[in-house]
């Protein structure tokens, strides 16, 4: 493995289910009972609740901590087919130092990149505390076979991918094929090793809140380290209504098992007061416990030069231009 | 039935759109005799801030723009505003209390005003670019760029030419601004801003707040994204504060020379203050030797 064990490495969370839940996993129509069973989402209920709470106003000191908070969650992203070892390197040395002229600047959560680009950021993080994920399993579409998908997932933890990002099948999952993406999200946690997994869902692609709400569990059952909502690449990315589903569904998980999981919503989330409303609806819906960079992510690339102009505006007391960071 | 006459709401004019002041403030604006007028909005530094941000948005389609478009889009501003004219002399004679022939004077000077700098904007190029002789093989020309955001505070004497000799300026080069109306008259300035929104003129190149200079003047000079001030409204307290403020992230200020004459000829200082002269070197090779010449 490339980068070193960082202080605030937890240990891997138990994976043992309850009794009661190990029964739902031994066949598909057990599954499909069990997600069917699930309680389904008042969509006007959780619209308002997220559109409430983004109305909170954070000032101040808690505006100055949230925007470090939310520094240190971000998954700095770059999934281009034009993206290029010079770009991969760039990004991570804005990851390691966000504002060089305030090296005191939080570092960001990782560094996400395509599986080709993983050598490149493994050797430019190396020793710095900040993670590299990499997207695997046929990303974005997820259309390949389980060998296919088992052999890239493989390359990826090999080069030194430290988080892989995995779609589901939402094809599979939309014809109610439930077995099927559950065995393949369980078939490539299993490839991780200790890697840790993310679950794509593609909400944007799902159609229904209920849906989320199935595929969360779907992933949450199959092992999923954290479930993420979007790929980046369909609109809508990440909602505010679509993380509150997820963000429940994370906290039942850790009220059912005892076991507390991950959530990153990721695309489209581009101004520090988009992150702040985030991290409103964490503590809100799943609790302090989660606003921390190991529970909670932000997939994204453009949001980071927002915060750290923000972070300034806040520091020095005037607004800040694009002139003054680097802006890629 | 008899017909119940509707006061007018003036708002912002931010991105193209006519918006309440984020602050929710409003301030009753008064005529000439004291009389109420009409309630403005009360910008607030939040206010200034998306101007800015509409601003910085609109300057990359504007500045891209060819200069004839430019010419073309604010001799439409011109027309627009030649058919509100009776509009704009019943405002500035009810706001100032003078008479329909000074007021109609001023709306005829301020549509000239337009369309004199309509004409400017394809000549820019022509008359403040050059072909430098240089002493070495290279063929060395420099040609003007508009600076960027604009911040300027309009002049408080008359309400509708000063504002378009202050606006027409910084726009015909490719700048976007965000003006800070005289606090005394910001129905004229938000009557002024309908005929910018009628006129082709792309959402953000514009943008008009009313309120008190004082409160947003030095959110704007400090501004990171603002790179340049036009300091004509401000008066000799106010106009050091911002000079310095924009002076820590290096603006450009543009203070005119004594009392500004709006009814004169404008000159080209107002031009020349927010353009960026880019000088390029581009090798000729020894073309002139090869030809029997020498350096």
């Amino acid at each position: 493995m490339s980068s070193a064990v960082t202080k605030d490495e937890r240990p891997d969370t138990l994976r043992l289910l309850p009794p009661h839940l190990n029964d739902v996993t031994v066949d598909e129509s057990s599954l499909r009972r069990f997600l069917h069973g699930l309680p389904g989402v008042d969509p006007v209920g959780v619209e308002e609740r997220a559109a409430g709470l983004a109305t909170r106003s954070i000032k101040k000191a808690a505006k100055l901590a949230a925007i470090d908070l939310a520094i240190s969650m971000v998954d700095l992203t770059t999934l281009e087919g034009s993206d290029t070892v010079g770009k991969v390197r760039n990004l991570a040395r804005k990851a390691m130092l966000p504002d060089p002229e305030r090296p005191e600047t939080p570092r960001t959560a990782a560094v996400c990149v395509y599986p080709d680009l993983v050598p490149t950021a493994v050797q430019e993080l190396a020793g710095s505390g900040v993670k590299v994920a990499s997207v695997a399993t046929a990303f974005p579409s997820g259309r390949s076979s389980l060998e296919v998908k088992l052999a890239e997932t493989r390359m990826v933890v090999e080069a030194g991918a430290d988080e892989v990002d995995m779609v589901i099948d939402r094809g599979a999952f939309l014809a109610g094929r439930y077995g099927f993406v559950f065995d393949q999200i369980q078939a490539v946690k299993a490839a991780c090793g200790p890697a840790r997994l993310k679950v794509i869902l593609e909400t944007g692609e799902l159609a229904t809140y209920d849906n989320v709400r199935r595929a969360s569990w779907l992933a949450l059952l199959a092992g999923a380290d954290f479930i993420k909502t979007s790929t980046g690449k369909i609109n809508p990315a990440a909602t505010l209504p679509v993380t509150h589903v997820m963000l429940q569904a994370v906290k039942d998980w850790y009220a059912e098992t005892g076991q507390q999981r991950s959530v990153k919503p990721a695309g489209g989330i581009r101004t520090t007061k988009d992150a702040i409303k985030y991290l409103v609806a964490v503590n809100e819906v799943a609790g302090p416990q989660w606003l921390d960079p190991y529970y909670f992510r932000f997939g994204a690339s453009s949001v980071l030069n927002d915060l750290v102009m923000q972070r300034r505006t806040q520091l020095e007391g005037h607004y800040w231009g694009p002139d003054y960071v680097t802006v890629d | 039935m008899a017909h119940l006459s509707i006061p007018k709401t003036y708002k912002l004019f931010i991105g193209g759109a006519f918006p309440r002041s984020e602050s929710g403030r409003t301030y009753p604006v008064t005529d000439a005799k004291g009389n109420f007028m009409a309630n403005a909005a009360l910008g607030s530094r939040k206010d200034a801030r998306d101007a800015v941000t509409a601003a910085r948005k609109g300057f990359g389609a504007w500045s891209k723009a060819t200069p004839y478009n430019r010419g073309q889009v604010i001799y439409r501003a011109a027309e627009m505003l030649e058919g509100r004219k009776p509009q704009f002399v019943e405002l500035i004679s009810t706001s100032r209390g003078s008479s329909v022939r000074s007021a109609t004077a001023e709306v005829d000077a301020a549509v000239d005003r337009l369309v004199h700098y309509a004409g400017w904007t394809d000549k820019l190029a022509a008359v403040f670019g050059h072909a430098n002789p240089v002493s070495a093989p290279y063929f060395s020309y420099s040609a003007p760029e508009p600076t960027g955001v604009v911040a300027a505070l309009a002049p408080a004497e008359s309400p509708l030419l000063g504002l378009v000799s202050v606006v027409a300026p910084i726009i015909s080069s490719g700048n976007a601004c965000v003006v800070v109306a005289a606090e005394a008259d910001p129905c004229v300035a938000i009557t002024f801003a309908e005929v910018l929104a009628t006129s082709d003129l792309p959402g953000g190149v514009v943008n008009l707040l009313t309120g008190q200079p004082k409160e947003m003047g030095p959110h704007l000079a400090g501004h990171g994204d603002v790179n340049a001030l036009d300091l004509t409204g401000a008066d000799d307290e106010l106009r050091t504060t911002l000079a310095q403020l924009g002076s820590q992230t290096v603006k450009r200020v543009y203070v005119p020379k004594g009392v500004p004459d709006f009814a004169a000829a404008p000159g080209t200082a107002r031009l020349r203050a927010f353009l960026e002269i880019k000088t390029v070197w581009h090798p000729t090779g020894a073309l002139s030797l090869a030809a029997g010449g020498g350096y």
